[in-house]
C-alpha cells in the first residue's frame, strides 16, 4: 500500500521484476487462498457422506436456485471487467456505475446464499447435524465472507473514488480489487461443481 | 479537489512525527527497528519456554516428582512446544530477516513497511493472547499439536485459546510472507539477479513460500477445531463421524514444512557465516540454493511420516518412509557444501563460528535420528517415546537455536554498532553444547529403554533415574550459558568494541554501511556486479586464486569515514541526498489490536467481538487514508509534494 503512495504525483516505481508490488502481493496472498478452500474443500468432500441420521446432500440441495445465484455472481465478473475498462478509458463515472452493479451482483449472491442456508435450517440441516452439514456450511460459509469482504472493498474503491481519492493512477486499486473478485469467482466455480453438481 | 482531499488527511489523519521514545517505537516502519523489537520480544519469550522447561526438568529430574500437578505439567509441556515454536524460533528468524533482507538486497526496507509493522504487533498481541490464558483459566494442554478428539473434548478454554492464538500468530506470518517474497522478487539493487543473492535471502524466499502455502491448511484445522469446541459442530467428533485422522492430515500438512521453516533460515545464516570466517567463497554455492528448494518441495511429500503409528496401511506407510528417506539427500547435499566451505579455508575459530559448526554437527546428529524414523516398524516403537523427543530437539535446538545464535554473534556488531565479547561468547557456545548434549542426549536412551513423552512423572526402578537427572543437569547448563549471553549483552552494550562497518572482514553488502545502519540503508544503491559483492569491491584475486587488497581507488569501492556519517543526523542526510522514506503510522498497531480483541469476543462476549471487528475496519480505513508523510518530509531536492 506504501508502494500507492510512493506512486502518487511520481512516476510508477521501479521493481526488479517489472511486476507493481501490491499486485505481486495480491497474487501470492491468493495462492495461499488456494491452499485455504482447497484445505475446506477436502474435508467437505471426506465427510459428504457422513451424515449420520440428518438430511443428505441430495436431500437438502436445489441445484436450480443455486445455478441461478451461481449466474449472478459470475455476471458480477463480466461486470468488474466493464468497471476496470471504463477507467482505463479514463471514465471514473462509469467505473462507479459497474463496480456498485458487481457489488449488487455480490450482495444478491450473498442474499441467495442466506435464504438457501435458512431453508436448509428449516429442512433440518443445521451447523450442528453431521460433519456433512459442517463441512457444508463453513465451506460455504467462509467463501460467502469472501463475497462479503470483497462487496466491501468495491464500495469502498466507489466511495473513494466519488471523493476523488483514488489517486492519479485510480486503474490500479480497482485491478486489485478486480483480481480479488474474479477469484472468488473462480473458486465458487470450484464450489458449485464439487459441491452440488457431483453427486 | 485533490488539495483539499490532502488538508482533510492531515487533519485526520495526521502521521506520527516521533522519531524517539515510545511513540517512536510503536509507530515505527523502519524494518530495523521492527527487527530489534521482533528480536527482543522473541528472546523474552525463549526466556519463558525455557523456565517452563526448567520446571518440567525439576519435575523429572528424580522419579515420582512433586514440582508440578498433572494439569500443570501438561500446561507446561503444551506452552513450551507453542511458544518454542511460534513465539521464540520463527519470530527470532523473523527479526533477523527483517534486519537483514533489506540491507542484503540492497533496497531501503522492504515493499511493504506497514504491513511488516502490522505483523509485528499482531505476532506480539497473538503472543500475549496465548499467554492470557495462564490466568484466565488455564492455558492450553493438549500437546502442541493438538490431536484430536482430544483437542475437542478437553474442559476449560485453553485449547480454544491454542486455536485463537494459532490463528492471529498465522496472520502475523502470511502477511510477512508475502511482504518478503514480494520484498525480495520486486526490490533488488541493480545487478543483484536471483543468482546472485546470499543464501540467507534465497532461504528466506523459500521459508517465505513454504509459509505461504503451509498457514492456511492449519488455519482451517484451527477453525474447525473453533467450531467444533464453540458452536457444537462435529469435524472431529467420532461419535457423530467425525474423523480425528483428519486432524492429523492437516496438521502435518502444515506441521512438516513448519519444520523447514524453521530450519531453513538457520541453514541460511551458516551459510553466511562459514563463508566470512573461513574467507572463501561457499562452496557449490548453486547446490546449496537448489538443494533449499528441493527440501521445501519435498517437505510436501513427508508429512505422514508422523503418523507411521495411526494405521495409514502399508501402502501409504511404505511411500512416506521412501519419501522421507529421500529428503535426507538434499539435506546431505549442504552438510557436504558447508564441509566444502571450511575445507582448506584460512578459519578464524569466533564464537559465530563456532555456533555455527556446532550447528552443522548438532544438525547432522538431529538429521541422523530423523532418518531412522523413516525406518516404518523402527517408528512404531518410538512414537511418543522420549527418542522422539531427542531427535525434535537436536534439530530444532541444535539445528535453529545454534544457527540463530550464530547469526546474532556475526551481525550482532550491524546491529547494534559493539561487538559482543569473544571469551564470554566462547564461553557461552561451551556451556551450551556441553549442556545441550548432556540434556537431550539421554533422552534418546530414555526413548529405547520406554520412557513415555508427556508423562509427569515416573516410578523409580525402571532404569529411568540417571538419565533422567543428567537430563536435568544439562537443562540447568543450558539456562547458565543463556545468562552468560544476557551479561555479555549488557556488559558490551556500554563498554563494548567499535564495531566499525565491517569487523569481520565479510562478503555481503550489508557491511558496506555504517553499524548501526542509518535509517535510509544506503546513500546510493549499489549495483552488483559478483556473488559476495562487498568482497570483490575489497579484494582481487591473482591468477593462483589468493585474495589481494583492492588498491585505493583502484576499484568502485566506497567508504564513508565514520566520522562524516556520525556528525550528520538521518533527517538531513535524507533532505540532503532526497531519500523519500516511509513514514510512520498508528494503523498498523491500532489493526492489529482488534484481532486479539475479536478473539476474547468469541470466547466471552460477543460485543467484543464486534468492537475488535470495528477496530479492524477502522484501522484499515486509517490505513487507506493516512497522507504518505508528513510535509516535513517532503521531498527537498524535487520539490514534489509527496500528496
Amino acid at each position: 500500500m506504501s508502494a500507492a503512495h510512493a506512486a502518487h504525483g511520481a512516476p510508477e516505481p521501479h521493481t526488479s521484476t517489472g511486476v507493481d508490488n501490491v499486485k505481486m502481493a495480491m497474487w501470492t496472498f491468493l495462492g495461499s487462498e488456494c491452499l485455504f478452500f482447497g484445505s475446506l474443500i477436502s474435508t467437505y468432500l471426506l465427510y459428504h457422506d457422513t451424515t449420520g441420521s440428518g438430511p443428505t446432500s441430495a436431500d437438502v440441495y436445489d441445484i436450480p436456485f443455486t445455478s441461478i445465484s451461481s449466474f449472478v455472481l459470475l455476471m458480477s465478473s463480466l461486470t468488474m471487467v466493464l468497471a476496470l475498462s471504463s477507467i482505463q478509458q479514463g471514465n471514473p463515472r462509469a467505473m462507479r456505475i459497474w463496480l456498485t452493479a458487481t457489488a449488487f451482483l455480490g450482495l444478491t449472491f450473498v442474499g441467495g446464499q442466506i435464504f438457501e442456508f435458512t431453508t436448509f435450517v428449516e429442512e433440518g440441516l443445521t451447523l450442528q447435524t453431521s460433519p456433512f452439514s459442517s463441512a457444508f456450511f463453513v465451506l460455504t460459509g467462509f467463501h460467502g465472507a469472501h463475497v462479503t469482504i470483497g462487496v466491501l472493498m468495491l464500495l469502498g474503491v466507489v466511495a473513494m473514488s466519488s471523493f476523488g481519492r483514488l489517486g492519479p493512477d485510480s486503474a490500479r486499486p480497482v485491478e486489485m480489487v478486480g483480481l480479488y473478485w474474479h477469484f472468488v469467482d473462480v473458486v465458487w466455480i470450484v464450489i458449485f461443481t464439487v459441491v452440488y453438481l457431483i453427486p | 479537489m485533490a488539495t483539499a482531499a490532502a488538508g482533510t488527511d492531515r487533519r485526520y489523519f495526521a502521521r506520527p512525527t516521533a522519531k524517539t521514545g515510545w511513540w517512536a517505537w510503536m509507530t515505527t516502519v523502519d524494518h530495523k527497528k521492527i527487527g530489534i523489537l521482533y528480536g527482543f520480544t522473541s528472546f523474552v519469550f525463549f526466556i519463558i519456554g525455557g523456565i517452563q522447561a526448567l520446571i518440567m526438568r525439576s519435575q523429572l529430574a528424580t522419579p515420582d516428582g512433586e514440582v508440578v500437578s498433572a494439569a500443570m505439567y501438561n500446561q507446561l509441556f503444551t506452552m513450551h512446544g507453542l511458544t518454542m515454536i511460534f513465539l521464540v524460533v520463527m519470530p527470532m528468524g523473523t527479526a533477523l530477516i527483517n534486519f537483514l533482507l533489506p540491507l542484503m538486497i540492497g533496497a531501503r526496507d522492504v515493499a511493504f513497511p506497514r504491513l511488516n509493522a502490522f505483523s509485528y504487533w499482531v505476532f506480539l498481541l497473538g503472543g500475549l493472547f496465548l499467554y492470557s490464558s495462564f490466568i484466565l483459566g488455564g492455558a492450553a494442554d493438549g500437546g502442541w499439536f493438538g490431536y484430536a478428539p482430544l483437542n475437542r473434548e478437553l474442559p476449560g478454554n485453553g485449547m480454544t485459546y491454542y486455536s485463537l492464538g494459532l490463528q492471529i500468530l498465522g496472520i502475523a506470518s502470511l502477511a510477512g510472507a508475502v511482504n518478503f517474497i514480494v520484498t525480495i522478487l520486486n526490490m533488488r539493487a541493480p545487478g543483484m539477479t536471483l543468482m546472485r543473492m546470499p543464501v540467507f535471502v534465497w532461504m528466506t524466499l523459500v521459508v517465505s513460500f513454504l509459509l505461504l502455502f503451509a498457514l492456511p491448511v492449519i488455519g482451517v484445522a484451527l477453525w474447525q477445531l473453533m467450531f467444533d469446541r464453540l458452536f457444537g459442530t462435529s469435524f472431529y467428533d467420532p461419535g457423530a463421524g467425525g474423523d480425528p485422522l483428519l486432524w492429523q492430515h492437516l496438521f502435518w500438512l502444515f506441521g512438516h514444512p513448519e519444520v523447514y521453516i524453521m530450519i531453513l533460515p538457520a541453514m541460511g545464516i551458516v551459510s553466511e557465516v562459514l563463508p566470512a570466517f573461513a574467507r572463501k567463497p561457499l562452496f557449490g554455492y548453486p547446490a546449496i540454493v537448489f538443494a533449499g528448494a528441493a527440501i521445501a518441495f519435498m517437505g510436501w511429500g513427508v508429512w505422514a511420516h508422523h503418523m507411521f503409528a495411526a494405521g495409514l496401511g502399508p501402502v501409504a506407510n511404505s511411500a512416506f518412509a521412501l519419501s522421507t528417506m529421500l529428503i535426507a539427500v538434499p539435506t546431505g547435499v549442504k552438510i557436504f557444501n558447508w564441509i566444502g566451505t571450511i575445507w582448506g579455508g584460512a578459519v578464524r575459530l569466533t564464537t559465530a563460528f563456532l555456533f555455527a559448526a556446532g550447528f552443522v554437527s548438532m544438525f547432522i546428529i538431529g538429521g541422523l535420528s530423523g532418518v531412522t524414523h523413516s525406518i516404518v516398524p523402527h517408528d512404531a516403537q518410538q512414537t511418543d517415546t522420549y527418542y522422539v523427543v531427542g531427535h525434535l530437539h537436536y534439530v530444532l535446538f541444535g539445528g535453529s537455536i545454534f544457527g540463530l545464535f550464530a547469526g546474532l554473534y556475526y551481525w550482532w556488531p550491524k546491529f547494534f554498532g559493539r561487538l559482543l565479547n569473544e571469551r564470554i561468547g566462547k564461553l557461552h557456545f561451551w556451556m551450551m553444547i556441553i549442556g545441550f548434549n548432556l540434556t537431550f542426549g539421554p533422552f534418546h536412551v530414555l526413548g529405547l529403554l520406554g520412557m513415555q513423552r508427556r508423562v509427569y512423572r515416573y516410578a523409580p526402578g525402571l532404569g529411568f533415574d540417571m538419565w533422567n537427572m543428567l537430563a536435568t543437569i544439562g537443562a540447568f547448563t543450558i539456562a547458565l550459558s543463556i545468562v552468560v549471553f544476557l551479561v555479555n549483552a549488557v556488559l558490551t552494550a556500554r563498554r563494548g568494541e567499535q564495531a566499525g562497518a565491517d569487523p569481520w572482514d565479510a562478503r555481503t553488502i550489508e557491511w558496506m554501511i555504517p553499524s548501526p545502519p542509518p535509517e535510509h540503508n544506503f546513500d546510493e544503491i549499489p549495483v552488483i556486479r559478483h556473488r559476495d559483492d562487498w568482497w570483490h569491491r575489497k579484494y582481487i584475486t591473482d591468477p593462483k586464486g589468493t585474495p589481494a587488497p583492492v588498491i585505493a581507488g583502484g576499484a568502485d569501492a566506497r567508504e564513508i569515514p565514520a566520522d562524516e556519517r556520525d556528525n550528520a543526523t538521518a533527517s538531513e542526510d535524507e533532505q540532503a541526498h532526497g531519500i523519500h522514506l516511509p513514514s510512520p503510522s498508528y494503523y498498523p498497531l491500532v489493526t492489529a489490536v482488534g484481532l486479539p480483541m475479536a478473539g476474547y469476543g468469541i470466547l466471552y462476549q460477543p460485543l467484543l467481538l464486534a468492537a475488535g471487528f470495528l477496530i479492524v475496519l477502522v484501522g484499515a480505513f486509517g490505513w487507506v487514508l493516512e497522507p504518505p508523510a508528513e510535509p516535513a518530509r517532503r521531498d527537498r531536492r524535487t520539490g514534489a509534494e509527496p500528496a
